[in-house]
């Protein structure tokens, strides 16, 4: 059956018939077509079925755009502290020893395995006013944790954690401490040796882990949906938009939302992709 | 040149452990133990002590709420069908994940750059439009004429859509790397190309099938918002996660808690069986 026909380009090396290339080539092109293309490219087709329409209409609902602006903080401001717990973190995860590090580089990874009705779940019970372990105490300080801001941020901190620490560990590990060492040597403080020697070093690893945080917090569903208490209006993300228009026949609107989320979301990809060319141009 | 991009974060790449390079790391200053103490107040406050309170919750009401929770006939049918459609999903993911892998590698054909982003695709888009578009073409209206809103099949195919990258992603890597050498010599000494796979290709790619096949299951019994839209609120298609959020919105976090914690048992059964699995065939080749 290894008839040895390898006929030059057709395949790499490893040879294989003709006829079992293109049966894997169509299978997988067909599998993929099926499952993503086709269907993703019918989204955007309902999208643009009456031009521009749908999008307008959607942008003049004063629901909409509160819970696309609201989306918008959300994600910025979960981002930050991701950022800055994230920078904290690996850098003591790769150039500290102590107690538990291991642990700590385990545990970093445990949101990424949480179902997000779970993680929603978690911070019910700890910051509901009512039966949360904090709440109560914090309502009567005047802190308003969960079907408030501070609770749909904390959801999307939990769901997004690991993405910077997870790009920033590895660069840093790969980086090494020679330069970092000079620089102290030379008489630098450890403030100057960060920003001078060691950002410099991680900063594509950030930037991409800040973009794919972003693109992540701004999709983020099932977590603040829990917590959110999904008032029009006031509490209501964009993602949560897609869901209530959708049960509610409002297909167009429902298309619009998505669409949008959607267009971030390739923007980041985008963004990601040129990132990582760069990236790869200067280590060249 | 394959850009591994997961903007879903459940990323097929697997972090390398953080160790002390070469006796470089230093102790502990005053400024890093405050770093790494205000880290440490924030990371408790936001994942574990929540995480610690729904097993708290969970175990309060001693084995009663389990009996409860598994005894309950929708709920147990949920889990179930959980169970049975990600071990059906993982099993398509090892498939057809290696076989992506394999066609991306090895075979070269104009837009295959453009297949490899199409991978990305299910990570990037938020789940909740993951549901969308798979509603959108195989929906109300679709014109296959299928309509999987509100059923089994339904859920089914949005749990593959959203898992599709991770199989893909963990072998793509290792095949890039794999020499083609030993398959030459392989095959100059007759062995048949089917031997080949079987006894020099597969060997290498196992550990990877089977690192992305687990964090397709974990996904899988875990995932919400894309099947949210397509089980359409019917009981016969309420997965672990949707039963979850019923109980917490009837005000059972207790229940909600119970479900949770079942799944971490299968989540950890899961890696275990998986890992006994990947030995086997690392023995029998």
């Amino acid at each position: 059956m290894a008839s040895h026909v390898s006929s030059p380009g057709s395949t790499a090396a490893g040879g294989g018939t003709t006829a079992t290339t293109w049966l894997l080539r169509v299978l997988v092109v067909g599998y993929l077509v099926m499952l993503v293309v086709w269907p993703t490219a019918y989204l955007l087709r309902h999208t643009f079925a009456h031009g521009f329409e749908s999008l307008q209409a959607v942008l003049q609902d004063p629901d909409v755009t509160h819970a696309l602006t609201l989306t918008g903080q959300v994600a910025v401001a979960a981002v930050v502290i991701n950022l800055v717990f994230g920078m904290v973190v690996s850098l003591l995860l790769v150039r500290y020893d102590f107690p538990g590090k291991r642990v700590l580089s385990w545990l970093i990874d445990l949101p990424l395995s949480a179902s997000p009705v779970v993680v929603g779940l978690a911070l019910l019970l700890v910051y509901s006013p009512i039966y949360g372990w904090f709440g109560p105490t914090l309502r009567n300080n005047g802190i308003e944790v969960i079907f408030a801001k501070p609770g749909i941020i904390m959801a999307t901190c939990f769901v997004a954690l690991p993405l910077i620490i997870r790009e920033i560990v590895p660069v840093l590990e790969e980086l090494g401490d020679d330069q970092e060492q000079a620089a102290r040597s030379l008489g630098a403080n450890a403030w100057q040796t960060f920003w001078r020697v060691t950002l410099p070093g991680i900063r594509w690893a950030v930037a991409y882990g800040v973009v794919l945080s972003l693109a992540r917090s701004l999709g983020e569903f099932g977590a603040v949906k829990v917590v959110s208490g999904n008032v029009k209006g006031q509490t209501e993300t964009a993602t949560k938009v897609v869901e209530r228009t959708y049960q509610s026949q409002d297909l167009d609107a429902s298309y619009a939302v998505a669409f949008m989320l959607v267009f971030a979301a390739v923007v980041c990809l985008v963004v990601v992709a040129l990132l990582r060319t760069r990236d790869e141009k200067e280590k060249a | 040149m394959t850009a591994t991009v997961s903007v879903d974060g459940r990323s097929a790449r697997a972090r390398r452990p953080a160790r002390s390079t070469s006796g470089s790391a230093r102790k502990l200053t005053a400024t890093s133990g405050l770093g790494l103490g205000v880290a440490m107040i924030w990371f408790s406050l936001l994942v574990l002590i929540p995480l610690a309170a729904v097993v708290v919750k969970a175990s309060g009401g001693g084995w009663s709420t389990f009996e409860h929770v598994l005894t309950n006939a929708s709920t147990f049918r949920a889990l179930r069908f959980t169970l049975v459609m990600a071990v059906i999903a993982t099993v398509l993911n090892a498939v057809m994940g290696t076989v992506i892998a394999w066609v991306l590698v090895r075979d070269r054909f104009p837009g295959k750059g453009l297949l490899d982003l199409v991978i990305d695709i299910p990570f990037a888009l938020p789940t909740i439009v993951a549901g969308l578009v798979m509603l959108s073409l195989y929906g109300p209206g679709s014109p296959l004429g299928v309509n999987v809103y509100g059923t089994k099949p339904g859920v089914f195919l949005a749990i593959a859509f959203v898992t599709l990258p991770f199989v893909v992603r963990t072998v793509q890597p290792v095949l890039e790397a794999l020499e083609t050498d030993a398959e030459e010599a392989a095959a100059s000494l007759g062995a048949s190309r089917f031997t080949t796979l079987r006894r020099i290709v597969l060997p290498s790619l196992t550990p990877a099938i089977f690192a992305g096949a687990s964090l397709s299951f974990a996904r899988a019994i875990s995932e919400y918002g894309s099947v949210v839209l397509l089980s359409g609120n019917r009981a016969g298609t309420a997965v672990a996660s949707t039963r979850t959020y019923s109980y917490i919105e009837g005000g059972n976090t207790a229940a909600a808690a119970a479900i949770a914690v079942v799944l971490l048992v299968v989540a950890l059964l899961a890696i275990i069986v998986l890992d006994v699995l990947q030995r086997r065939m690392a023995r029998h080749g």
